[in-house]
């Protein structure tokens, strides 16, 4: 929490930062700006999508230094409050992106930008936040689209950090609004990285340039090495928080087993990446085995075991469900109708861009999901409040009393495609929509036109 | 998952596995056979429908009546023959089918020729695919045309291909009929092999030996060019006993592009080197038909619209090379609004399945109305091929290539029910669910079959590990937006 003295200093350099940026197109981002000296906004006649109810019809919104201090139809502003007219318009929580690699990657081919996945198979002593750019320009990207939050995953993140880490290291829950990482930070350790192991008999050799393949034996030889690996860490972390808990002195520190023991504990969820039926049953198996706390993650075929994930109450991150079917003779709406089809088995379910560039699709991923049978309530859930609940962040996700005033104004469907997001707010401030793109557009709009021959 | 090297993967494994074993069985290959025998009357009437003709505006409760393939008319009311096959799509939408400007579907084996920077003489055509099952899953997302091109490795790819969707038709059968050929050019980081490269540099490594690439190529195409002109006005002449110049194959479309015969596509990103083919094309004497990805293009939408060169690009891919960190939404509005022909595409089996929505996001970033948004995969892309004549707009006298939504199309919610070309049902959503049971029951039904003949068959150690292998490949692996897409890209298939 900020102190009184710390928000009205950061209130007036806002102003600041804001009146000079109109000097200064191309100036650093300036994420937050406008603030009432009072902290207090009220979002009044807009329809309220509260996710913990009903929508309201011409309703008010009211928070106070950062968190929601009321919500309904018939509240006054408070004196002092800075009014936003919302006739017109809606108001959401702000959008969650359950799984991205925003801040850690820049460039996707330009390695000096990505700071994904750590040397090594194992790396849970690692932490997202650590690496996480908070001047990316991802980062004002996404916040435009309505994202106001995000898990960032470090490790291969099933492939998609272009290595085979197993054990990727701390996923690290971050808002979008800051000017450093210390700010931004919701929680460091949120969820533990784990892109599930596979047998693979066809792998690429950049010193041959060419396919190399492998006996399947080999191939099953080789997963079992990585599992086993993966069973004796877990092992070992478990008798080492046991001898932590124990007050026992007479061990060596082992910071890799000292990452992990939140996780064996069950304290920090492990977020597992797993695409294929036979991986994700093999990591559920797994999970049993060592009572972890499983949350799912990629899932391309878990509308395959719905049953297994129903009945073992593992809650999924969805990948990217722009996506095609696992296999040619899948249905060709595989992807597309999963997340309904988790929903009515009673999984609960989140989106993940699992991406950084792609983070803003997220809207898009949960609208298509509806056009193919998630309901759309659910799927408003399913990008705001459902990641919150799933990575134990309870004071974020809907619009109630006491959560945190992450809010977003647009004038139409959050997941519509043609929506404008309007207004932002991040922890209760009024949050700039400005980002290298729409600067980009605002100066080649300029561009004086072509005197006509 | 999405290796760097999925698509390379993808490739192979389809080969290997994929034609030859359960799939083909269970394809929806049989369903489109099916949906011809019914049309066989010559005529169909979709009724009750918002029809969205592109070029006149938005009918509502509108029919359209097609005959041998071709839209008859368009209206409120129609005068429809008694026999005609009736789509009622009340609450419908009905859109001209989608083109895509950019994909590398359909093709047999690899897109890329990659040992050589100009490889003019490689031609798509030699290489179509009809059995491609990403061929039906366009057709799921309401494609009718594509562009088929070759991949970005070289400066100077190789001759491409106009299709439509008709999945399962001979290879003969897919090209569309009257279109220009094209030929692939490409710029930037993927041909100069920026983010990957084998043990041996090649020729060009920068921008300006991409340059330099091209100018040679065209130097020696004008010279054969000249060679043959020279010999063709002698024999005219009636000089006897003439030896005609050696053909060229890598120099002979480029000559057809100095003549205007072929279309130049050209794989770009940035702004200098859009400037640079502009400028070649000049001293040259050709034309560009359009510049593809063209994520600057917004910088130089002026200079584009001054030439009448067409830019397809993507809706809001950005970041994922150098190249495209100034990659922004508002690419499409931006040209558009310069005057440009704009339209949006794929270059992937994926994205290309949901072009409708891609093209709603230009309502979002930077305006562009309803109309303009949904030109963007019709009539732009169909202007931009050449084929707006036959294609793009639903009017009488075009073919009668159409989608049907149960939404309007630009809502993420929308679903394509069915897909027609040249008045055939080749996707009819209902079908492809009715299908599906029975078809998991003779896959499951197959399977045992095999389960009992590999059992049954005597085993060397050899054949043991070979059966093995392919076990968990008894699907093919999907194919995948990679991390680093280019990379993959240039090695295989795409050509972002």
């Amino acid at each position: 929490m900020r102190t009184h003295d710390a928000n009205l200093s950061l209130t007036l350099l806002a102003v600041l930062v804001v009146a000079v940026s109109f000097a200064m197109p191309a100036a650093a981002q300036n994420p937050q700006q406008g603030a009432p000296a009072s902290g207090v906004y009220a979002i009044k006649g807009g329809k309220v999508f509260t996710l913990a109810g009903a929508p309201i019809e011409n309703g008010t919104v009211v928070f106070r230094d950062g968190k929601i201090a009321a919500v309904g139809a018939n509240i006054p502003a408070p004196d002092g409050a800075r009014v936003i007219d919302a006739s017109g318009l809606q108001v959401y929580p702000g959008m969650f992106d359950a799984a991205t690699q925003i801040g850690l990657v820049e460039v996707g081919a330009v390695k000096a930008t990505v700071d994904t996945v750590e040397t090594g198979p194992f790396n849970p002593d690692v932490t997202a936040a650590t690496a996480f750019n908070a001047d990316s320009a991802h980062v004002d990207v996404t916040r435009a689209a309505g994202i106001t939050e995000i898990l960032t995953v470090p490790g291969s993140l099933g492939g998609r950090g272009g290595a085979s880490s197993i054990i990727g290291g701390n996923a690290s829950a971050v808002d979008l609004g800051g000017w450093n990482i210390n700010d931004m930070v919701i929680r460091r350790h949120t969820a533990m990285e784990l892109t599930w192991p596979s047998i693979s008999t066809r792998s690429f050799d950049f010193t041959t340039f060419s396919v190399r393949n492998m006996p399947f034996d080999q191939a099953k030889k080789q997963y079992q090495q990585k599992v086993d690996q993966l069973s004796d860490l877990f092992d070992k972390a478990r008798h080492y928080a046991q001898a932590m808990q124990s007050g026992s002195t007479g061990f060596a520190r082992d910071l890799k087993l000292e990452a992990l023991a939140p996780v064996v504990e069950g304290k920090e969820p492990l977020l597992v990446i797993a695409s294929s039926e036979r991986d994700i049953r093999n990591a559920v198996a797994f999970c049993e085995q060592q009572k972890v706390h499983m949350i799912l993650g990629g899932a391309e075929e878990g509308w395959k075991t719905t049953d297994l994930l129903k009945k073992d109450s593992i809650p999924v991150i969805i990948g990217p469900i722009l996506s095609m079917q696992q296999a040619e003779d899948d249905p060709y709406d595989a992807d597309y109708a999963m997340p309904g089809q988790l929903y009515a088995a009673g999984v609960k379910i989140a989106f993940g861009s699992f991406n950084a560039s792609f983070s803003r699709r997220l809207p898009q991923y949960a609208g298509t999901a509806v056009g193919y049978g998630l309901p759309h309530d659910e799927a408003l859930k399913a990008v705001t409040v459902n990641a919150a609940q799933m990575l134990g962040l309870d004071d974020l996700g809907t619009i109630e009393a006491g959560k945190v005033a992450n809010i977003v104004v647009t004038d139409g469907d959050l997941l519509e495609l043609r929506t404008h997001v309007k207004y932002l707010f991040i922890k209760g401030q009024e949050t700039s929509l400005e980002n290298k793109q729409r600067e980009l557009y605002e100066r080649y709009r300029e561009r004086p036109e072509p005197k006509k021959p | 998952m999405r290796l760097v090297m999925a698509n390379f993967m993808r490739m192979r494994a389809a080969r290997f596995f994929t034609a030859v074993t359960l799939a083909m069985l269970v394809s929806p290959l049989t369903a489109v056979a099916q949906n011809d025998a019914q049309d066989t009357s010559g005529a169909m009437l979709i009724k009750n429908a918002m029809v969205i003709t592109i070029t006149h505006g938005r009918i509502e409760h509108g029919s359209i009546l097609i005959r041998d393939g071709k839209v008859a008319e368009v209206g409120t009311t129609v005068d429809a023959p008694a026999d005609a096959k009736v789509i009622d799509a009340s609450g419908m939408y009905v859109m001209p089918g989608i083109i895509d400007c950019h994909t590398h579907i359909a093709i047999d084996g690899d897109v890329n020729e990659g040992s050589i920077s100009v490889s003019s003489m490689a031609n798509i055509k030699d290489v179509l695919d009809p059995y491609d099952v990403n061929i039906y899953h366009e057709l799921a997302g309401g494609v009718v045309i594509g562009n088929v091109l070759h991949g970005s490795a070289n400066p100077i790819g190789g001759q491409t291909i106009v299709i439509k969707m008709k999945y399962g038709a001979r290879p003969g059968d897919l090209p569309f009929p009257g279109a220009l050929p094209g030929i692939k050019f490409a710029l930037g980081e993927n041909v100069k092999h920026s983010n990957f490269g084998g043990p041996i540099p090649r020729y060009p490594e920068t921008r300006m030996g991409v340059e330099e690439t091209i100018r040679d190529a065209f130097t020696r195409a004008r010279e054969y060019q000249q060679e043959w002109a020279e010999y063709n006005r002698r024999k005219a002449a009636g000089e006897q006993n003439l030896i005609p110049p050696r053909r060229n194959v890598q120099l002979e479309p480029l000559v057809e592009v100095l003549e205007g015969k072929r279309y130049i596509h050209c794989h770009s990103y940035v702004s200098d080197e859009i400037l640079m083919l502009m400028r070649v094309a000049k001293e040259f004497g050709f034309k560009v038909r359009t510049f593809q990805h063209v994520l600057e293009g917004y910088k130089v939408a002026d200079e584009m619209a001054a030439n009448d060169i067409g830019g397809s690009t993507f809706s809001d891919w950005w970041a994922y090379k150098m190249e495209a960190y100034d990659a922004i939404p508002y690419n499409m509005a931006l040209m558009e609004k310069r005057g440009v022909i704009v339209s949006v595409n794929s270059d992937d089996p994926e994205e290309a399945r949901h072009l409708n929505q891609e093209a709603a996001k230009s309502m979002r970033y930077g305006n562009l109305t309803e109309n303009q948004a949904l030109r963007l995969v019709t009539l732009n892309p169909a202007i931009q091929l050449g084929i707006d004549n036959h294609a793009g707009s639903i009017e009488p006298g075009k073919d009668a290539d159409l989608v049907i939504y149960n939404r309007d199309p630009l809502s993420v919610y929308a679903v394509v029910q069915k897909t027609i070309i040249d008045g055939h049902v080749y996707f009819d959503r209902e079908a492809d669910i009715s299908r599906r049971a029975g078809l998991a029951k003779e896959k499951q039904e197959l399977l045992e079959k095999q389960k009992i003949a590999a059992k049954a068959a005597p085993k060397t150690e050899a054949e043991k590990n070979k059966k093995e292998e392919k076990k968990p490949h008894g699907k093919a692996k999907k194919h995948e937006k990679p991390q680093q897409p280019e990379l993959a890209d240039a090695m295989s298939g795409g050509a972002r």
